[in-house]
Parts: C-alpha cells; sequence; structure tokens
C-alpha cells in the first residue's frame, strides 16, 4: 500500500499533494499534541504527591539554623521518593516545552489545568483528603473546559 | 507566552528522541525570549510567595485563575493565536473549575 500511493504521488501536483497531506497532517498533529498534554497532566500531579509523600518521610524542619537547614536538605534529597518526584517534574517541563513548539499557548495552558482536577482525585486517593462538593463541580468544570477547548485546533499560527 | 514564543520559534518538533530533544532545547536556550519567560516564571513564583505571606490562599488561588483569561488575551495579541468564541468559553469554563477547586478546599 505505501508503494502504491507513493506512485500516485509520482503523477500528482504539489498542491494536489499537500491537499492529499493535510489531513493526515492534522491528525498526526492532534495525536502528538493529545499524548503530550496526557503526560503534562499526569506527571505534575503525580510528582506533587511524590513531593509531599517524600517530605512526610523526611519531616518537618525544626530549626532554621543554617547548619540544621543544610542537614535538612541533605537528607531530604537522599530519598527516593523526592529523586522521582523531580524526574516526574522534568518529564512534565520536558513535554510543556515539546507541545508549545506547535501547539497554541491558548490550547496548551487549559487543557494542563486538567492537572488541578487530577491532583484532587489524587490527594483522594492516595493521601484519603476529603473533596467536598464544590470541588466536583470545580473539577467537572475544568473537564468541560478542556473538552470545550480540545474541540479547536491546536495550531492556529505559523512558525514565529 | 515568553516561553512559547521561544519554543515556536525553535520549529516543531518532529524528532522525539532523546538526542534530538537535548538538541531542541540547545537551541532554545539561546533564545532571548526563553529567558525574559524563566525570568517571569521566577517573579511570579516569588510574588506568589509574598502574596501567600499576606493573604489567605482562598484568595490568592482563585485570583491567580485569572491567568488564564491573561493568557487568552495574550495568546491572541502577543503570540497572534486565533482565539475564537469557542476556546473563550473554554478558558472561563476552566478559570472558573480552577476556582471552585480552591475554594472547595477551603
Amino acid at each position: 500500500m505505501p508503494n502504491l500511493v507513493c506512485e500516485q504521488q509520482e503523477f500528482m501536483s504539489d498542491e494536489a499533494i499537500h491537499a492529499f497531506e493535510q489531513p493526515r497532517r492534522r491528525v498526526h498533529l492532534r495525536v502528538k499534541t493529545y499524548i503530550l498534554i496526557l503526560l503534562m497532566v499526569l506527571l505534575n500531579p503525580v510528582s506533587n504527591i511524590l513531593l509531599k509523600k517524600g517530605m512526610d518521610q523526611v519531616g518537618p524542619m525544626v530549626s532554621w539554623a543554617p547548619s540544621r537547614v543544610a542537614a535538612f536538605f541533605v537528607h531530604a534529597f537522599s530519598t527516593g521518593t523526592i529523586w522521582l518526584a523531580i524526574c516526574c517534574l522534568m518529564g512534565f517541563f520536558v513535554s510543556y516545552l515539546l507541545v508549545l513548539t506547535w501547539a497554541d499557548y491558548t490550547f496548551v495552558q487549559p487543557s494542563a489545568a486538567l492537572s488541578n482536577g487530577l491532583t484532587a482525585v489524587l490527594a483522594y486517593v492516595i493521601l484519603h483528603e476529603y473533596i467536598s462538593p464544590i470541588r466536583w463541580v470545580g473539577i467537572l468544570c475544568i473537564c468541560g473546559g478542556v473538552f470545550v477547548v480540545g474541540r479547536t485546533p491546536p495550531q492556529t499560527t505559523e512558525q514565529l | 507566552m515568553c516561553v512559547s514564543r521561544a519554543m515556536k520559534s525553535v520549529g516543531e518538533v518532529t524528532d522525539f528522541r532523546p538526542r534530538s530533544i537535548v538538541r531542541v532545547f540547545a537551541r532554545a536556550m539561546k533564545v532571548p525570549w526563553m529567558w525574559i519567560g524563566v525570568a517571569m516564571m521566577a517573579l511570579g513564583f516569588f510574588s506568589l510567595l509574598g502574596l501567600l505571606s499576606i493573604a489567605n490562599v482562598s484568595f490568592v488561588y482563585p485570583a491567580s485563575a485569572l491567568s488564564y483569561v491573561v493568557g487568552a488575551l495574550g495568546g491572541k495579541f502577543f503570540l497572534g493565536e486565533n482565539v475564537t468564541k469557542q476556546r473563550w468559553a473554554g478558558v472561563l469554563l476552566v478559570a472558573l473549575g480552577v476556582i471552585l477547586v480552591v475554594v472547595g478546599k477551603g
């Protein structure tokens, strides 16, 4: 099949090839945009939860004396959970920066707000925090807003 | 928005291998808009800390949800993006949702 497509394209004009490729490019663009946004939405709250769990393991800072503060951070950075959280956070930033190379900022920023809702749900499941009805309504509003934004094209500009 | 501008000037990433991604970031670090964006993020972070020291979380975080509206305006006028009514509706719904999530925690 790929060979047949290539052979057909040999006899097509540049405009026809462009028109042929456009729908495939649009689908490809949406797929990679959604994948990276999904990574952002998952990694940000996971890193927050891991940071919280890691700092719970470290315990509170009992003194602001410089030696105690240094010891506190050494202890924190010797915790595997903290490093896992840092890796997740780095993954979030990498995904965020990569998706911004083609997708609109006004598409990415609201979509990333899903992590607010996911953070609340993870806090409920993992940290057993209570989620009030107002928060549930807020989570639904975020999901609705992201759905509405997601129905628009991810890219409306040419490269700068 | 500045970071977005910087990444757009680097060009769309099509190769997701680690070496290519490192090259993309190396190119991005040479763009002034990236450094302006990082400085703005740092300024925003410290402003948030300062505001939290004098105001309640229940005020600060809902107020910071206004960033979605500012982002939409900036995207339209600074980045030249086509912010349709549909996208505006989604942005406002998300901002409302963020406010409710934070207020609901209080």
